[in-house]
């Protein structure tokens, strides 16, 4: 089972590769992937240093080419992938369909993993990339509950990796538009989801609040600490109750499931955050690593250090097993 | 241009479902799309019930499409899946890859629903020449989106197109999850649901703490909570060549939408705005000028 973690900058990248990652994952400074923040990303020149300083050490790196080009920004799609594939990546991880095709007829050799945003969460849709684009790997959604993924592991046509630790997205991933109706940007149009441009804090006489494109998304008290407003974890009313309707602000950690993911043979873990610092990156790749090298020999990721860790490190300082505990559903 | 009737995204009632079809069957419309696309826990109506509806709707004289479930997590719902792809009396709605991947194995033509993420004529001649030959564009794609995917799948390739239908008329479908949010609004359990979206014909309204509509919780699905309405644009779409625009059902009576579009369709004047008195939370049209999807471009 390899550990995947994410890098936005080549110090994130030193501190998933001395934490003992297998594989680093980064994307180019623009809109081909699903992290396209303001001073993220590796230029040519720094993609090819993170590539020197991953192989040196016996890493893998893989470029993410994760979203969705339309029909007048196909070339900027087109050329990073060739620069993916120049660059000499251990796999390109994409999701959109002509991305997919342009690199398998191009490149019959090139290593391609679906992306989540690529959304297939069953065999059939596994087969179809597998059939019509060589896709080796998969990275699962996160909707999928321990039973169906049993289920999906033993009929699967290529290996499966799955999310273990970040935020935690509610919705199948590469089919939420919730951001694009409130704003101009999705993850799929613009490779990211409530984007910071669209951001205000206001302090009110009601508290502090967070809005997106000036749509109300969170109120908060004195006592609590405001969150970003990723539109889907904000606090709203339906039918007369404020609640957060659709999911609170908190992480994804599956720590405690990781024995039975590594007996289900799922072949990768994804630490989500390539907009994480290079000390949270440090800090959740060290335990992971741990983690899985303990649960290799046979033991359990029973560890309060390492679970109160990660509850510091995550939004809100809650985690939750998410869609794979079918409580959480 | 051709009006097409989308699946229905609530759960209604067999009996209202069934009643809701006679009266659409005597509508202008036509093509009719039918299935359970949301979640397969609702069970009023069983795959053969949907069968036997679009059976009756053939009947009437009226084009049928079998529209798939969107999301696909467990092994019950891909044996529904595979049955639905395995039939020969009606065309189907692909609206996961599964079912592309089904349909286009089995030699089988398709149409792409608006969850097949297509952004560009790329994508569209690849689906293409799996069998694909009407697609449902994406809901965020713009006017000039559609342009230039059809542009550039003409510029690729010297086939014809395959048509395109615009989803011009309801609550967008906006997202889709493993969590039931209608079951949580109920404290209720997914697995221990009772059903209860039922009880809900039109959705749950989510609005902002300062009373702004944004969403409609649907299931598993969430929708807009405006109506987006592209009765203003039907000129647009012809030039560029769209064959069908789709209206989604929204409520029991949709008979007023329909003749609207319909007139509007054969030239006559209507006003642009197409809400029904019953729908409060108004209009929106933003995607289709590029804009966020809940804004309201005037024309």
């Amino acid at each position: 089972m390899e550990l995947v973690c994410p890098a936005g900058n080549l110090p994130s990248l030193k501190a998933a590769i001395g934490a003992g990652a297998d594989a680093v994952y980064i994307g180019f400074k623009d809109a081909t992937n699903a992290r396209s923040f303001a001073g993220l990303n590796f230029s040519d020149g720094k993609a090819q240093k993170a590539l020197q300083l991953a192989h040196d050490k016996g890493t893998k790196l893989f470029v993410a080419i994760n979203t969705y080009p339309q029909a007048n920004t196909w070339e900027r799609w087109q050329r990073a992938a060739d620069q993916a594939v120049d660059l000499g990546a251990d796999a390109i991880i994409a999701a959109e369909i002509a991305v997919l095709d342009y690199l398998s007829n191009k490149y019959p050799h090139v290593n391609l993993h679906l992306s989540v945003q690529g959304s297939a969460t069953n065999r059939e849709a596994l087969a179809f990339y597998a059939d019509n684009f060589g896709i080796k790997r998969a990275v699962l959604p996160r909707v999928l509950s321990m039973a169906q993924l049993r289920h999906l592991g033993k009929n699967t046509p290529v290996e499966l990796e799955v999310f273990g630790y970040g935020s935690l997205c509610i919705m199948v991933e590469g089919r939420c538009y919730l951001s694009s109706y409130l704003t101009d940007q999705s993850p799929n149009t613009g490779g990211v989801c409530s984007p910071a441009k669209d951001v205000q804090w206001k302090t009110t006489a009601q508290g502090q609040e967070t809005h997106l494109n000036g749509v109300l998304i969170d109120r908060f008290t004195e006592q609590e600490k405001a969150g970003y407003p990723t539109l889907c974890k904000g606090r709203f009313q339906a039918n007369g109750h404020v609640y957060h309707a659709l999911e609170e602000p908190t992480s994804l950690n599956t720590l405690d499931l990781l024995p039975e993911l590594l007996q289900m043979d799922v072949r990768a873990i994804k630490i989500e955050g390539r907009q994480r610092s290079p000390a949270y990156i440090a800090e959740v790749a060290g335990i992971w690593r741990q983690a899985i090298d303990l649960a290799k020999q046979g033991g359990t990721a029973d560890n309060p250090a390492w679970a109160q860790s990660l509850a510091q490190l995550s939004e809100g300082n809650l985690t939750t097993l998410g869609a794979y505990h079918r409580s959480w559903q | 241009m051709q009006i097409t009737l989308g699946p229905n995204p609530f759960f209604w009632p067999k009996h209202k479902l069934i009643d809701f079809y006679q009266a659409m069957a005597k509508q202008p419309l036509d093509r009719i799309y039918l299935g359970e696309t949301v979640c397969s826990k609702r069970r009023e109506m069983r795959t053969q019930d949907w069968i036997d509806l679009a059976m009756l709707m053939k009947e009437q004289g009226k084009q049928v499409v079998l529209s798939t479930l969107t999301l696909l997590e467990a092994a019950s719902e891909l044996k529904t899946l595979s049955r639905l792809c395995q039939q020969n009396e009606f065309l189907v709605e692909a609206n996961d890859m599964g079912a592309v991947q089904l349909l286009s194995s089995g030699h089988k033509p398709f149409v792409s629903g608006p969850a097949i993420n297509i952004y560009n004529g790329r994508s569209l001649r690849k689906l293409q020449s799996l069998g694909l030959r009407r697609w449902v564009m994406p809901v965020e794609l713009a006017a000039g989106g559609l342009h230039n995917t059809l542009a550039q799948a003409q510029a690729i390739s010297d086939l014809a197109l395959p048509e395109t239908e615009v989803f011009a008329y309801g609550k967008l479908p906006l997202a889709y999850a493993a969590r039931c949010f209608t079951a949580r609004h109920r404290n209720l359990a997914k697995d221990d649901c009772g059903f209860c979206c039922i009880d809900y014909p039109q959705g749950i309204e989510i609005s902002s703490q300062d009373g702004t509509e944004l969403f409609i919780m649907n299931g598993i699905q969430t929708l807009s909570a405006k109506t987006y309405d592209l009765i203003g644009e039907l000129a647009k779409m012809q030039q560029l060549g769209v064959t069908a625009v789709r209206i989604s059902p929204t409520q029991l009576d949709m008979a007023d939408t329909i003749e609207r579009f319909s007139k509007a369709i054969a030239g006559e004047s209507v006003a642009n705005s197409n809400i029904p008195l019953t729908d409060v939370t108004g209009a929106c049209n933003g995607y289709w000028f590029g804009k966020p999807g809940m804004d309201q471009v005037s024309t």
